[in-house]
């Protein structure tokens, strides 16, 4: 066994390989990597990648589930951008909401995991718990609808009655004045989620003697540190929480439904996320849901880069 | 001055921690409202629970929702424990398969070169971009192809592919894992799974301990509606949205039933992070 150098390092290591070597004879040699790759491979081929092709396929047909789908060729895109004046209100409204909860609540997640983790560790331990606490509750629109009751014992409303900033109760969840401004609110109030966890655990992972170094090398306050050594050495966590921001500020459907009903106002709060399950879920349209989560995904793969070229320069 | 180091970083200053303190506990205090309003809730009696308008805290505490809630549970046809059982089965194996698979292929397409790992990267991260709310007709036709209807399978397997635990751990991997120690593994002549096993799934543990709590939180609520039809293959969450939905008595039942829905990820929650932080403590490589 102790003979020359090992097989494996020629597989897996970082060592130059020769250039005329064939791809067959690179696979071979690692087999080892798609041995652990495998698992996991094979299923995620199965129940995500062929489905997702089949349902790219679908938004060029007509397909309603009983029978077999019909070629539309591009119609069903056509008529979501020429025909559905709905879909266009919910793409205004989709961008709307993404544009503002997908940036603040990254921060927010940001911002709070950084100032937890500055904290003992029972304490922060229990912060965390607390600021998590939304998307473990759930029920957590109760307090909400509580809270904009649109009757005069909605709390919001008794307390502006009883100051007289208002003469009679306000209709929050059904006045489209309110009624974005408000579901925006509650996604941020809820958007401590996944995000926020890898934060707490990304920035515990950042070694004590990298800040050591850094204040000998002269760092001298906690912007500094944040910046310079912080930052940087949260680099992969902070793709991780940017794409998480991303699918769930465009993706968003369940809360806002919640919130202002399955068929909101003048369509004020109507998504493209919930558009798509309008058609796929009541309508059985496979065919022009899938065309819309086409274009969902398009959307979402354009910010992605763009955040991705973002980040490439922060901390540098 | 040594001394000083070593208690505190040298670059906070009281003023600003004071400031920092507030700003948390007030935020804290906002967001455990549903968590709070969750537990004052259980605890009303019925005409509480009716009261309008409705009131946030309560008055005169009971216990009579959770005595209805074990009554109802003892009447039950398929005994309640059945159910406990079934959505254990689900979250155990599904978590398990879960970490295993992902970190299994996170290791590699974070640590290993080989031909068309940037290609498989580039596909997991536009994977997560695709909405699954298309996908799930294909794959009940494939899970009812398999025949794994009516079996635990067709919850646990599909979890097992959940492309957000892989590239969790793989970013882990990448920032917390150097080269230079796996290389000093291989040259020792550790074997790949050796080093998986040994040295990478243990620097990762804080990785793997939130995955953890991810993967329950979705499978501990999974009613398996769409595959299980059998009454004693159903889940828990199943069995008490029944018990609840029976009519406008059950309203403190229920609001048992939300509480102790909630209970149980809250503890696993609890005991994850606080490993975490041990982990952290002990290795030395924390902050504190």
């Amino acid at each position: 066994m102790s003979s020359v150098v090992s097989p494996r390092r020629q597989m897996v290591g970082p060592m130059p390989q020769v250039k005329k070597e064939s791809l067959w004879t690179r696979m071979k040699k690692s087999w080892v990597s798609y041995a652990f790759v495998a698992p996991f491979m094979i299923l995620f081929l199965v129940f995500t990648v062929v489905p997702v092709l089949l349902s790219i396929i679908l938004s060029f047909t007509y397909f309603n589930m009983l029978e077999w789908p019909k070629w539309m060729g591009w119609s069903n895109y056509i008529r979501l951008f020429l025909g559905d004046k709905v879909f266009l209100i919910a793409v205004k409204n989709t961008l709307l909401f993404a544009v503002i909860t997908g940036p603040v609540s990254y921060l927010m997640c940001f911002l709070f995991a950084w100032l937890i983790n500055e904290l003992q560790p029972k304490v922060r331990a229990f912060l965390t718990l607390l600021f998590y606490a939304p998307s473990i509750s759930g029920n957590v629109y109760v307090i909400w609808q509580m809270l904009f009751s649109g009757d005069t014992y909605g709390y919001i409303n008794a307390q502006l009655l009883n100051l007289g900033i208002i003469d009679r109760p306000i209709q929050w969840l059904v006045d489209p004045t309110w009624m974005m401004p408000i579901v925006i609110v509650v996604s941020l109030w809820m958007s401590l989620g996944t995000t926020f966890l890898v934060f707490i655990a990304g920035l515990q992972g950042i070694s004590a003697s990298l800040y050591e170094a850094g204040a000998i090398d002269g760092i001298k306050n906690r912007w500094q540190e944040l910046w310079y050594l912080t930052i940087p050495a949260m680099r992969n966590y902070l793709m991780f929480g940017a794409i998480m921001s991303i699918t769930s500020s465009f993706a968003a459907a369940g809360q806002i439904q919640a919130l202002t009903g399955p068929t909101p106002t003048d369509w004020a709060t109507w998504t493209v996320m919930q558009h798509l399950l309008d058609y796929g879920n009541t309508r059985y349209e496979m065919g022009y849901a899938s065309a819309i989560s086409v274009f969902l995904f398009v959307v979402m793969v354009g910010s992605q880069k763009l955040v991705q070229r973002a980040l490439s320069r922060v901390g540098n | 001055m040594a001394f000083r180091i070593r208690k505190k970083r040298l670059s906070r200053s009281t003023g600003g921690d004071i400031v920092i303190f507030f700003f948390l506990a007030l935020g804290a205090a906002f967001m455990a409202l549903p968590m709070v309003y969750t537990i004052s809730q259980a605890f009303k009696p019925l005409n509480e629970l009716w009261l309008f308008p409705p009131q946030f805290w309560v008055r005169n505490p009971t216990l009579a929702n959770f005595n209805d809630l074990f009554v109802l549970m003892g009447k039950s046809w398929v005994p309640i424990t059945r159910y406990l059982f079934n959505s254990l089965f689900i979250v155990i194996f599904g978590m398990l398969g879960n970490v295993i698979t992902g970190s299994l292929a996170a290791y590699a397409l974070s640590k290993h070169k080989f031909p068309g790992r940037d290609i498989i990267n580039e596909i997991i991260v536009l994977s997560l971009m695709f909405t699954p709310a298309v996908t799930s007709i294909p794959n009940y036709l494939t899970i009812s192809w398999l025949g794994w209807v009516n079996t635990y399978w067709a919850v646990v397997i599909p979890q097992w592919q959940w492309t957000l635990g892989l590239y969790l751990m793989r970013n882990f991997i990448t920032a917390m894992v150097h080269d230079s120690l796996l290389e000093a593994a291989r040259i020792d002549g550790a074997s790949e799974l050796r080093i998986y096993a040994q040295i990478v799934m243990p620097m990762v543990k804080p990785a793997w301990l939130t995955l953890i709590i991810l993967v329950f939180q979705n499978l501990w609520r999974e009613t398996g509606s769409m595959f299980i039809y059998a009454e004693q293959l159903k889940t828990l969450p199943y069995a008490l949205s029944q018990i609840a939905s029976g009519g406008i008595a059950r309203a403190g039942v229920s609001a048992a039933i939300t509480l102790i829905m909630m209970m149980v990820p809250i503890i696993v929650f609890v005991f994850n992070q606080s490993k975490i932080v041990e982990t952290m403590g002990t290795s030395g490589m924390g902050g504190e």
